[in-house]
Order: structure tokens, then C-alpha cells, then sequence
């Protein structure tokens, strides 16, 4: 079998049913193996490399499976490294495939000859150049294995060309209980048993446990901080067990937002730099914090120094390497989310607690224009349900705060990265992920100028993606620092010159309209909504408007520079 | 602050050590010194790495270094249950008339004298760091024309191995 068939072979064993790619010189064999294989292989082409990485990753989070993306040797390679780092930063479980020129040509600075390998080192969680068509299938399981196994990651495999046209015959296709035992009997993976195997109770300490319990059920004041890695840990009803039990409040990280529903009296909402009054005063009060699933992102503390001055700190957490990183615990453990907090909630008391907490003026009603109203009605004509992915900047921190999410998963962001231009690619991975699903881009006009070439692959594979442009004729987040740090100097942060999107819909094949009032927004996407059919609606806003409130860059989390909207 | 030992075991792979190396830097780890080479186990090398650090600090770097694929296993050495050892080569400038002084000092420290020409000698000696400093500092005043180290590589005193691990 030639390499390039034993890369498809590969892709079949693990299950996957649609990669994202560009073709090109180098990644030709790989190309017409799929061929081959289209009929059981979904392809799916993008306009560029870097929204093809978003798409997979984007797949990757709305599936809980893991996303394929593959691009050619040098610029193919190289248009991918933002969206691996993007995958990086997250946490997600992405295996990128690069081809590379032919192995005897390496070194040479050939044609389209780029060392993506180096290039990517500290922007995975793995990666490997593949040595020979014989050493591929391995490579390639192994791959998947890392990508997914203990805290999950982007995995890159640059495979030379030649690798792919040569043959080789001791391949044997694994199914799924064969994979398995492959994977148990791999001495590589075996050795990283600690980072790999945190889902299996073997590694659980009682005692720890104890402790934890201990500490939990006596402290007065207890907060729960939730992250990313409750959501990916399936750890959602474990965290709200806990919380139940301990009658204490939940605040979440960017990543953690779907952790727990939004209507919860339990739930302050985001805490951090854009964090709610509520989230925030009640980290900063409590003594004993809970943090799961977190790496404590310097967006949510502000100040270590200054976070959380009064709490016993117990952090879970599946990677060790986080432990301890930026805010000392008092008590740790390292372990998979569910495996930690499942046995934690069964030792835990039912408390019943006077509520110290405040949680967040939610769900805004009536007619009002302003960004959380659009939030509130957009979840009210979704009925609650589907997918929210945003780019970055103001919007996205109004998704975050505002959106009422209710189930695990329902948001999918660029968090640790904060890559404008993520959304379209991520909401093409999303809804080809859940093709029933009602998928939701909210994006700003400088982000969505980044992207807007995606449209293509929208109105090409027919995904009936709402479009929902926060437009405010600004890079609306650079702007508002400017006008709150640089005395409102505002350089290179107006947009003009955008062209009419209403053309640009129609063009496209799509319904395009701008709206200025609630009344023909929530028309334009109901409309949307009850057709399923993609649309692109635009929010005309005032790009004075700004994200409150916001914390002091370096300040403690209750040094405002701004205040909430009803505070002031 | 304070100096420790670290021993790594890694796949002999390419790009092993780059990955290390690269973590190191994009971590903001200053490493003393590295030295690698091979192990009586097939495929495995020995990553040894002298750093300056809190202890903080070397429990974040001991558990960054850990995941990577490519490392078996690392171990902070116990501080004074080390026994560690660098090579230093060093050649330096005299003539008849400083030659014997030079071969003084190279007595008093145990060193060897490996090459010898009309305007130079050429010295071998192993110890640990310090030994090797001071040495360094008294042929300083002679003219040093070049040196080169190795960079220290240490074991753990008594029976204990790092590869009861694997
Ligand atoms: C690729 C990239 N370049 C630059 C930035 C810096 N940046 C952060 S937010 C922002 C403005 C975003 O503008 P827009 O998409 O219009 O959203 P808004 O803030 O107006 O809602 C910029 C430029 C970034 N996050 N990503």
C-alpha cells in the first residue's frame, strides 16, 4: 500500500468523517488517495489554510472529536500557523497533516520548502516529521492518541512527498477494539502513562480527596472557578453536584462560560478583565476557591498578587504543569475533571447557605438597542439552543457576558489566543460538526473582514450559518483602549471604505440586511431561524459603545476603570 | 536562588533536544549548562542541565519538561547526594620562561598538561564546577588563547539510577 492510501487507512481507523485541506505540489498523492476515498471521507476546501485550521478546530470543539486539517508544504504549511496556535492555546484536539517536499531534497531550501516542523515546535502539543512510509501508520495513531489523551492539543505530522508514494506492505488496517489494544501495548505511550491515563480511577489519592472534601465542607465563603476544561472534561453535572451540595456560587473563566446555566442562582457569570461585579467581588471574598479545569489566564486574575487575597486555593486540573504556574494551592490534584469531581461531590455534605453572593442582572428584556439586549433576544429566537461562535474583540465579551447559555459547549471562542478571524472558519467546523444544529457566527466588522472570504464555502457547501455582525465601523476593542489609555487618539481604528454587505450577501447567494432597532433584527433572524438558511445581518452600533465593566489592566479584580452600564 | 541538577532521559529522536532546549527559552528558563550523550540503553540519551533557579521554578520546569513526548524521565538531583563532573580543555599562552609556574598550578589541581609548543600548553582537567573556575581564574593571569567545556553531567551518589523508572 502506498503511503498516501495508509494516511486514509489511518483517518478511517480513528473514525474520521470530514477533513478540511488544501491541495498543492507537495500533498498531490495525498490528494488523489482521497480521491479515492470520497465517496467515505468527506473533503472539505476553504479559501485559505488558516480558516481550513479554524474549521477543524471549530469542528473539533463542537464535536467533541477530533479535527483533521491538512495543507500542503511551504506557504500551505505556514498559512496553517495561526490556527494551530489558536488550537494550542485552547486545549483542542486537532491533528494537522502537512506534506513536505521529497527527503532527499530536504535542507536544500527546495521550492515550497518550509521547516514547519520547527516552525510549530512551541505551538503543539506534539509533532513529527515522518521518516518512512513504514513508520506512518504508527505516527499517524500516535498522533491521534496525543491529540486527545490527558489535557488534549493540536498535533502536527509534516510527511515528506516521497513518504506518500512509497509503498509499503506490513500496514494492516485496525478496527476500533484492535486500535485499542494497540494503543495499551504501545511502550511510547505507555512511558507517558501520567500524563495520558488521569481519566482512569487508578490514579485517583484518597486521601487528597479527603482533604479537598474537608476543606470544602468547612469553609465559609467557598467560590468554584470554572474553565475550558470542565466543558471538555464532560465534567458539567460532576461541577454542578458539587455546587449543589456546597451551596456555593460558580464563576467561570472565558472558557468555562457553558459550565453551568446561565439562569442558575449559583452562576456569577464571567469573572476577569470583563468580568461580572459578581463574579469578581466573590473571588475576592471567599475563602476557599475551587478552581477546575483552569490555567488561571492572567485575563481572569489581572493581578496574582492581588487575586483571591483571602482563599485556600484547591485547583484540579489535568495537566501538573499548571499547578502552581501562577497562583500557588494550597491543596492540588492532578486529574481528569469528571474522574476528580464525581467521587469529590459523593463526600461532600448538603449545606444550605444564606446567599452571600450576588449574581448578575440577566436576561434583558424589551426593546432596547443595546449589545446584551441583542444577546438576550438572539437566545430567545434560538430557543436557547445551538451553537454561539464569535471572532474577537467587543462582541465577543458581550456573547460572554450576555449570551444565556444554557448547555455545555453552546459557545466556541478564541480564548487564549484571541484570534480575530477564528469565527466563520470555526462556524463552518461547528455546523459541519452539528448539521442540524442552529449555528450562530457573531463577529465585528474588522474580524469579519478577515474571514468574509469563507462565505464562499458557506454558500459552497450550503450551511445555513446566521451571520450576525456587531458593526460598529471600528476595531471596537482596540478603540476603546485607545479612548480609555491613549487620551482617545484613535490611530488606525476606524474602518471605512467596508463595502455594502447587502450587496455582498446578495452576491453570495444570501439574504443580507442592515438593521438599527430590535424590531428588524429580531424580523431579520427569525426569519433566518425559521428558514434555515444562512444570513448575514448587520447591527448598526454606535462605536462609542464600550465593554463595561472592565478592571484596571494589573489592578485587583474590583478596580474598575469602568463600571457596569446599570452602576453607572 | 539557588543551583540545581537535572537529568533528563529522552528518545534519541531527532529533534529531541531541540525540544527541550526550545522550551527552555520560550519559558524564560536561563539553563547554566547542558550537556547530552548517550546511555548504556539503546535509543536513550542523557540530557544533564544545570540551572539557577527557586524551587518554584524548577517545579515548573521539571513538570514543562515532562510532557514532551520525546522525554522519558526527569529527575531532580538531591542536592549534595550528587556527584558531578565537568571536562574543561584549556590552552594557554607561555613561553620557557612561565612554563614551570603553569605546570605548578596544573599540579596543585590534578590536571593534566595534553599538548605542549614553544608558545602555548594545552590542559586537561576534570572536576566539578567550581574546582574547574578556579583553575580557570589562576591561568588567567598567563593568557588564556581558548577553552572549552563540556558542561557538567551528574549521577546520584549510591545505587539509585534514573532508569528504575523504565
Ligand atoms: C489576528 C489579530 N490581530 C489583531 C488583534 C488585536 N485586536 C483585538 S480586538 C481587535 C478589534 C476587533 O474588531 P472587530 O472585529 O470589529 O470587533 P469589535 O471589537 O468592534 O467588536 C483587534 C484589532 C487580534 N486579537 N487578532
Amino acid at each position: 500500500m502506498r503511503g498516501a492510501e495508509i494516511v486514509i487507512q489511518c483517518l478511517r481507523e480513528q473514525g474520521v468523517e470530514v477533513v478540511f485541506g488544501y491541495p498543492g505540489g507537495a500533498i498531490l498523492p495525498l490528494y488523489d488517495a482521497l480521491y479515492g476515498a470520497r465517496e467515505v471521507l468527506r473533503h472539505v476546501l476553504p479559501t485559505h489554510e488558516q480558516h481550513g485550521a479554524h474549521a477543524a478546530d471549530g469542528y473539533a470543539r463542537a464535536s467533541g472529536k477530533i479535527g483533521v486539517c491538512l495543507a500542503t508544504s511551504g506557504p500551505g504549511a505556514t498559512n496553517l500557523v495561526t490556527g494551530i496556535a489558536a488550537s494550542f492555546m485552547d486545549s483542542i484536539p486537532v491533528v494537522y497533516i502537512t506534506a513536505n517536499i521529497p527527503r532527499a531534497k530536504r535542507g536544500s531550501d527546495s521550492f515550497q520548502e518550509a521547516d514547519i516542523w520547527g516552525i510549530t515546535m512551541s505551538i503543539t502539543k506534539h509533532s513529527v516529521v515522518v521518516a518512512s512510509a513504514r513508520s506512518l501508520a504508527r505516527e499517524l495513531r500516535e498522533a491521534f492518541f496525543i491529540a486527545r489523551e490527558g489535557r488534549p492539543g493540536p498535533v502536527l505530522v509534516d510527511i515528506p512527498k516521497d513518504v506518500l508514494e512509497e509503498a509499503d506492505d506490513t500496514y494492516t488496517f485496525l478496527d476500533q477494539d484492535a486500535l485499542e489494544a494497540w494503543y495499551r501495548e504501545n511502550r511510547f505511550l505507555r512511558q507517558k502513562g501520567e500524563l495520558f491515563f488521569q481519566r482512569q480511577n487508578r490514579f485517583l489519592d484518597e486521601g487528597a480527596l479527603d482533604s479537598i472534601a474537608h476543606t470544602l465542607s468547612t469553609a465559609k465563603r467557598p467560590v468554584i472557578l470554572a474553565g475550558g476544561g470542565v466543558i471538555r472534561g464532560k465534567a458539567c453535572d460532576a461541577l454542578r453536584e458539587v455546587m449543589h451540595r456546597l451551596d456555593a456560587p460558580v464563576a467561570s473563566t472565558l472558557m468555562g462560560i457553558t459550565a453551568i446555566p446561565y439562569f442558575d442562582r449559583h452562576f456569577l457569570g464571567m469573572a476577569g478583565m470583563h468580568g461580572t461585579r459578581g463574579a469578581n467581588a466573590a473571588l475576592q471574598k471567599c475563602d476557599v476557591l475551587l478552581a477546575v479545569g483552569t490555567r488561571f489566564s492572567d485575563r481572569t486574575l489581572m493581578n496574582a498578587q492581588r487575586f483571591a487575597p483571602h482563599a485556600h486555593v484547591i485547583h484540579i486540573d489535568i495537566d501538573r504543569a499548571e499547578i502552581n504556574k501562577t497562583v500557588s494551592s494550597y491543596l492540588h490534584v492532578t486529574a481528569d475533571a469528571r474522574a476528580i469531581l464525581e467521587p469529590l461531590a459523593q463526600r461532600l455534605p448538603f449545606i444550605h447557605r444564606p446567599v452571600w453572593w450576588q449574581t448578575p442582572a440577566m436576561d434583558q428584556q424589551g426593546e432596547a438597542w443595546t449589545p446584551s439586549h441583542i444577546m438576550t433576544a438572539m437566545a430567545r429566537m434560538a430557543q436557547y439552543e445551538g451553537i454561539v461562535v464569535t471572532d474577537v474583540g467587543q462582541h465577543q465579551m458581550w456573547v460572554a457576558q450576555a449570551y444565556p447559555f444554557i448547555h455545555p459547549g453552546q459557545m466556541i471562542t478564541s480564548g487564549g489566543s484571541g484570534t480575530m478571524g477564528y469565527g466563520l472558519g470555526g462556524a463552518i467546523g461547528a455546523q459541519l460538526a452539528q448539521p442540524d444544529a442552529l449555528v450562530t457566527l457573531v463577529t465585528g466588522d474588522g474580524s469579519f473582514l478577515m474571514n468574509q472570504a469563507e462565505l464562499t464555502t458557506v454558500a459552497r457547501e450550503r450551511l445555513p450559518i446566521i451571520i450576525v455582525v456587531m458593526d460598529n465601523r471600528a476595531l471596537g476593542m482596540v478603540r476603546q483602549w485607545q479612548s480609555l489609555f491613549y487620551d482617545g487618539r484613535h490611530m488606525a481604528t476606524g474602518l471605512s471604505g467596508i463595502p455594502d454587505y447587502e450587496k455582498l450577501a446578495a452576491a453570495y447567494g444570501m439574504e443580507g440586511s442592515y438593521v438599527s432597532n430590535m424590531e428588524a433584527f429580531c424580523r431579520a433572524y427569525q426569519q433566518a431561524v425559521e428558514e434555515r438558511r444562512s444570513a448575514l445581518i448587520l447591527c448598526r452600533i454606535d462605536p462609542d459603545e464600550m465593554v463595561r465593566p472592565m478592571v484596571r489592566p494589573q489592578g485587583s479584580l474590583e478596580s474598575y476603570i469602568l463600571e457596569s452600564r446599570e452602576e453607572s | 536562588m539557588e543551583k540545581y541538577t537535572l537529568s533528563v532521559l529522552v528518545y534519541n529522536q531527532p529533534g529531541a533536544l531541540a525540544r527541550v532546549a526550545s522550551l527552555f527559552s520560550r519559558r524564560g528558563f536561563n539553563i547554566e549548562s547542558l550537556a547530552v550523550g548517550t546511555t548504556n540503553m539503546e535509543g536513550i540519551s542523557r540530557m544533564t542541565i544545570r540551572i539557577l533557579a527557586t524551587v518554584q521554578i524548577v517545579e515548573q520546569m521539571v513538570a514543562q519538561i515532562q510532557k514532551l513526548m520525546s522525554v522519558i524521565v526527569v529527575q531532580v538531583l538531591p542536592q549534595g547526594q550528587e556527584v558531578s563532573r565537568e571536562l574543561l580543555l584549556i590552552k594557554v599562552a607561555c613561553d620557557q620562561s612561565s612554563r614551570e609556574a603553569v605546570a605548578r598550578i596544573v599540579d596543585i589541581f590534578r590536571a593534566r598538561i595534553i599538548d605542549v609548543s614553544r608558545g602555548s600548553m594545552t590542559i586537561e582537567i576534570t572536576g566539578e564546577e567550581d574546582k574547574n573556575s578556579a583553575f580557570i581564574e589562576m591561568l588567567q593571569d598567563y593568557g588564556i588563547i581558548e577553552m572549552a567545556r563540556t558542561g557538567m553531567v551528574a549521577l546520584e551518589r549510591g545505587v539509585a539510577s534514573i532508569s528504575n523508572v523504565l
